[in-house]
């Protein structure tokens, strides 16, 4: 038997179809919908008189345009301000009761953004093929699972037919040996892979993330790395199954029970590279080379370590770097060689797919106890993953630490990660955000975004400026 | 889906790598529930300063005179030039409806983010990759000629010929090369194929049970 990467051995068990000209066809076990991507595909098949092939492979929740604002939102769809939102949102209910497709509701606790209602309720199962027309869809990876952003018409295609027609990538894999230094999170790791890879050094690739420090880290730390493989360009992260990975799993609402459990578990051991496997491209990171991380630019590979600088004209290797340097720190109002920690924040936002999952607030919230938040800082926010994830922080009395910090304590959503509805950055703020793009105009219209971990975000909202989390007093 | 088969038009540049979708067509927009409409918002933050909104009238917006696409020189191109990494970032297909809205059918650059390639074949719009240094000869040429610079894109012979005569050639998958000429429905195509969905089902149902009946809304 050949010796198979953890990617070619879920696309060869949902294989239906391949061709000689490299086009295949793969099964999609799970697909997950939200109310953004997918109207039109909706539409396509009521067009074309189509209905949905398997519905039991099918979860829906609305997410990237639903108010935070937990007063808001108890009056439902009727009591948003924004219309066009409210359209939008009321057309994916109206769709999933066409036809006929399950859907966590704007109020249910389990709603919350898909990325993490899919893990946290078992409807994302190691070995599945996972699609969801977002493109950190990567972030299921972390369970071994082979999960890919897609695009509407392939959501429509996928509801029509629960195939996605595709080709296969090519393997890369992402080694980071040896202990990562206290401070150092899951977000510094991929923010700094994606600084030495750059944003387009994964394109055409999944990658997997191998290693001690990944085989070290928390599931959900492995959730915020493959989430933002996509920013290295590639569809694809992931990370093989071990017992942890198992243990995350166990009593999740829609994991398996009894006999059918115990023949998933043994499935679900195969679930790693073999020891001979061949990847087409491998890098070797050493974990202590990784400092904590902050992007100071408009595109993620735009980072530099906290004790580190914007780079100054000459630090630039061509012309199109040079000329890509200048255009960001035009936008972003900073100037180079300025040190990572001179920069003042308007606005700190922690949530988003990456970082809103419970350790995350955890993380932060041991960093704010006992202190208040700078007065320069006009907005501090706190936005939980999903229902379940608000309630255990609530449980666990975060909410009360953050507020007595003077953050705000949020209902779960997209938000500020993208800002599609009412959660935006104003013109030049600089915002302190634990999502995964700062992209010009990403968190909206002028603002000016500075990715990090949470507990960065957390100390940068005290101090009023980027600090090193590793120098930082807890109190308790 | 538009089929593309030959292609003539003039030639715009967007003369920077790594073009995300949220430049493309920024998240206010993606609020509408249809496909059609978004041309009007292609790069709205470049080619305008103030801020936009879905259905803000064009006579309040304030126009950057500086950018390609608002100078007349430009006016009514098809083919977009571009740098590398073009299309990074979210999945939306958005960014590829606003582009085929407003007139471009062709995308060359020297790399494409996949999700943005891929949504780009769905939408009848043929991106093209070059190499880096064919990608700047052509940006020299574009900023050499004074006015109207065309090229002509064969899809079939898979090459662009340029107007001094130059044939440049491209690679393109056979599939989706075939669904492109013909401006095939792809869903109708893999439902010819039904039989052998419903055969790895019955297959897996066997093997992974615990993958079935397991989500619908009476459970919920
Ligand atoms: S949190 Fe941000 S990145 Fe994640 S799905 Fe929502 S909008 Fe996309």
């Amino acid at each position: 038997m050949i010796a198979r990467t953890l990617y070619d051995k879920i696309w060869d068990s949902h294989l239906v179809d391949a061709a000689d000209d490299g086009s295949a066809l793969i099964y999609i076990d799970r697909h997950l919908i939200h109310e953004v991507t997918s109207p039109q595909a909706f539409e396509g098949l009521r067009l074309a008189g189509r209905k949905p092939w398997r519905r039991d492979a099918n979860i829906a929740m609305p997410d990237h345009n639903v108010s935070t604002d937990a007063q808001e939102r108890r009056g439902g769809y009727a009591a948003l301000k924004d219309e066009t939102s409210r359209i939008q949102l009321q057309a994916l209910d109206d769709n999933c009761d066409d036809f006929g497709i399950a859907e966590f509701r704007l109020n249910d606790l389990r709603q919350g953004i898909v990325h993490i209602v899919g893990p946290e309720t078992g409807a994302v199962l190691p070995g599945m093929t996972v699609v969801c027309g977002d493109s950190h869809t990567s972030t299921h990876g972390a369970l071994g699972v082979l999960a890919m952003g897609i695009g509407t018409s392939e959501v429509e295609h996928v509801l029509a037919t629960q195939c996605l027609s595709t080709q296969k990538m090519k393997n890369m894999r992402i080694r980071v040996e040896g202990d990562l230094g206290p401070g150092v999170t899951p977000k510094d790791v991929i923010l700094y892979i994606i600084g030495q890879i750059g944003t387009a050094g994964g394109t055409g690739c999944a990658i997997e993330f191998a290693g001690q420090a990944f085989r070290d880290m928390s599931v959900e730390g492995r959730m915020t790395v493959c989430n933002m493989a996509i920013e290295a360009g590639a569809r694809v992260g992931l990370v093989g199954v071990d017992s942890k990975t198992i243990a995350y799993v166990k009593g999740r609402h829609f994991a398996p029970k009894g006999a059918q459990w115990d023949m998933a578990v043994a499935a679900w051991r195969e679930l790693h590279s073999d020891p001979a496997a061949h990847f087409d491209r491998e890098i070797l990171i050493q974990a202590a080379d990784i400092a904590p991380q902050v992007t100071w630019g408009t595109s993620p590979e735009m980072v530099a370590s906290v004790t580190g600088r914007i780079p100054r004209t000459e630090d630039m290797a061509d012309e199109s770097g040079r000329k890509g340097l200048a255009r960001a720190l035009e936008y972003m109002s900073l100037a180079a060689g300025a040190n990572i920690q001179s920069i003042a924040l308007d606005k700190i936002f922690i949530g988003s797919c990456t970082n809103a999952r419970i350790e995350d607030l955890r993380a932060a919230a041991a960093v704010v106890r006992g202190y208040r938040k700078a007065d320069g800082v006009k907005l501090a926010m706190v936005v939980p993953g999903s229902g379940q994830v608000r309630a255990q922080a609530e449980a666990e009395g975060l909410d009360r630490i953050f507020l007595d910090a003077g953050f705000e304590w949020r209902a779960p959503g997209c938000s500020m990660c993208l800002a599609m509805n009412a959660d935006k950055l104003g013109v030049g703020e600089h915002c302190a955000s634990t999502s995964n793009r700062n992209f010009e105009g990403r968190q909206g219209f002028g603002g000016c975004t500075h990715l990090v971990s949470p507990a960065m975000a957390a100390a940068a909202g005290i101090a009023g400026h980027f600090v090193d989390i590793r120098d930082w007093e807890y109190r308790s | 889906m538009k089929a593309l088969v030959q292609h003539r038009g003039r030639v715009a540049p967007m003369d920077r790598a790594n073009v995300d979708t949220d430049l493309i067509i920024p998240k206010q927009y993606l609020k509408s529930i249809k496909r059609s409409g978004f041309g009007i918002y292609l790069f709205d933050e470049l080619r305008f300063s103030d801020e936009g909104w879905p259905g803000k009238a064009l006579d309040q917006r304030t126009v950057r005179p500086e950018f390609a696409l608002n100078q007349p020189r430009y006016a009514g191109s098809s083919i977009l030039l571009s740098r590398e990494n073009f299309g990074c970032g979210s999945s939306r297909e958005h960014a590829p409806w606003a582009l085929e809205d407003y007139g471009f059918r062709v995308i060359i650059a020297p790399s494409f983010a996949d999700i943005f390639y891929n949504n780009s074949f769905k939408n009848g719009i043929l991106p093209v990759v070059l190499e880096k240094d064919i990608v700047q000869g052509l940006f020299d040429a574009l900023y050499a000629a004074n006015d109207d610079y065309q090229l002509e894109v064969d899809l079939p012979a898979q090459c662009v010929r340029t107007p001094d005569g130059r044939v440049i050639s491209f690679a393109v998958d056979a599939f989706r090369k075939n669904c492109l000429l013909q401006g095939l429905d792809e869903i109708g195509f893999t439902l010819e194929s039904a039989y052998k969905i419903r055969a790895f089902e019955e297959r897996q149902r066997q093997s992974a049970p615990w993958l079935y009946d397991v989500i619908n809304r009476e459970m919920l």
